[in-house]
């Protein structure tokens, strides 16, 4: 595997760091005029989702990790993992378990497109799209005329997920998701 | 791939008047303005900077990572108090704060102690950033009140201990120097930021390459200063070392230090000895990197923001 020394971190470098699959999220360098050079170097733990603070001395090497993002369709899930495939033409199927698949799942929608994070070919991580269209399949009556009012109530979507929308959106409306901040944005007209 | 700068106009303007600020100074001082080149025969030995090499007409050179040897040479034949603005190179530096090509603003004041160079740098800090002048602290207060160490009375293996708890970095891997380092940069800058201008002086002797060392409440210490805003180092100040013999001592020691560490070993500056040897006049020197200052006086975040083409834009 290869490894990468201090001047090559850069944001978004994949590498192993204790054992555990990180995400280079900054690298300062740090050096005084006459003094030592050091990489002050932000990285996120992709297996705990934590971020450490680390320093290194310049010309360290941290190895590669062995970490690859694919675009892959939700097919379906048996209940205990949630079967990927490869939108690639190989039809190559990977299965996520519930640590993978995480918050996610309540988004996954069957034939939509999502990120799958492999690391050493099983999945590590799923993330949605930023936004998805979901239909509202429960939520109290729908109050004629509130349009302008503001004022939110709950509603359940078809894979679960609960947002709140606004007073006048019915069952059966289909509406987008904003799933970084679990909010509506808008009302999807077919 | 975009061709455009890094700086704005305004901030191209920003900078213009900065350099005509820094001249004006110097010159209602009657300080004089040279010009020494910045491809040079030789470079310097300090282990931490690495100079970047060139081979042009049968020269087989270095851009100079200071203009100092160049400057030097020129007090010695008699050219009284000098200042420069141009570009420097130092190898394998590239940040947010560096950059492997930046403008210094070095000089050197003939008869000046460290004294009246810490005076004429708060002066020029005063002058040039439009605020207030800096406080004056001790290395040692710094180290003491924010490290927690004392490094000339804590042996090196405390030191490499607190820079470790710092750092994350295992102690065994530390010398003397670098935990040191670790311990300004995670311990003492952190405690600068929002502090203004602060100048911070008289060093361990071995933190030093080319200061004279004096003894200073019952301990030797360099006779160096750095300059520091809000946090951010932006200068380097020393009494200068005037012994040929002395300095011949330290590059040597730097070169064995560099031969250990497996890094290149440039020949020792013969004609900058050779000018020692024929007496450099007492003298203090400065040099501030003009980018950072540009930075403090317009609010900036990072270099690219106040250089036309950073690294990345070349």
């Amino acid at each position: 595997m290869a490894t990468y020394s201090t001047n090559e971190f850069r944001g978004g470098l994949k590498v192993m760091l204790d054992g555990d699959p990180c995400v280079i999220v900054e690298n300062e360098f740090v050096k005084p005029g006459k003094g030592q050079a050091f990489s002050r170097v932000k990285l996120r733990n992709l297996m705990t989702n934590r971020v450490w603070e680390r320093t290194f001395k310049s010309g360290e090497t941290l190895e590669a990790a062995d970490v690859l993002e694919f675009d892959m369709e939700y097919v379906y899930s048996d209940g205990e993992f949630w079967h990927f495939m490869k939108t690639d033409g190989s039809f190559e199927q990977f299965a996520a378990d519930e640590r993978a698949v995480g918050d996610a799942a309540k988004w996954l929608k069957e034939q939509d497109v999502y990120t799958v994070t492999l690391y050493n070919g099983a999945p590590l991580n799923v993330t949605p799209p930023a936004f998805v269209d979901l239909e509202v399949v429960d939520t109290d009556p729908g109050v004629k005329g509130d349009t302008a009012q503001g004022g939110s109530k709950p509603a359940t979507l078809s894979t679960g997920a609960v947002v709140n929308v606004p007073l006048f959106m019915e069952i059966g409306e289909v509406i987008r998701v904003d799933t970084r901040k679990n909010e509506y944005v808008s009302r999807v007209r077919n | 791939m975009s061709w455009q700068p890094g700086a704005t106009p305004g901030m191209l303007h920003a900078r213009a008047a900065l350099l005509r600020d820094l001249r004006g100074f110097f010159e209602a001082r009657g300080v004089l303005e040279v010009q020494t080149p910045v491809l040079g025969r030789h470079t310097v030995t300090e282990p931490a900077i690495e100079s970047l090499p060139v081979n042009a007409n049968g020269l087989s050179g270095w851009l100079q990572t200071s203009p100092e040897y160049f400057m030097k040479r020129l007090l010695a034949a008699g050219s009284g108090s000098i200042y420069q603005i141009g570009p420097v190179f130092r190898a394998d530096e590239q940040g947010r704060r560096h950059n492997p090509e930046f403008t210094l603003l070095e000089w050197y004041r003939v008869g000046f102690r460290l004294e009246a160079l810490v005076d004429e740098v708060a002066d020029l800090v005063r002058e040039a950033l439009h605020g207030p002048g800096p406080h004056v602290v001790e290395y040692r207060d710094l180290m003491r009140d924010h490290a927690g160490v004392d490094p000339w009375s804590d042996d090196d293996g405390v030191l490499a201990a607190r820079a470790s708890a710092t750092s994350g970095i295992a102690a065994a891997q530390l010398d003397r120097g670098e935990a040191l380092d670790l311990l300004m940069s995670g311990c003492v800058e952190p405690a600068l930021v929002g502090k203004g201008p602060v100048i911070i002086q008289h060093y361990p002797p071995d933190q030093c390459a080319l200061a004279t060392v004096a003894e200073v409440g019952g301990v030797r210490v360099a006779r160096r200063f750095e300059l520091y805003l809000d946090g951010i180092e932006v200068g380097n100040a020393y009494e200068e070392l005037l012994d040929a013999a002395t300095q011949r001592a330290r590059f040597e020691a730097d070169n064995e230090r560099r031969r250990a560490a497996g890094q290149p070993t440039p020949e020792p500056d013969p004609k900058l000895l050779a000018a020692l040897e024929a007496g450099l006049p007492p003298c203090s020197g400065m040099a501030i990197g003009v980018d950072r200052l540009l930075m403090h006086r317009t609010g900036a975040t990072s270099l690219d923001e106040v250089m036309a083409f950073s690294l990345d834009r070349l």
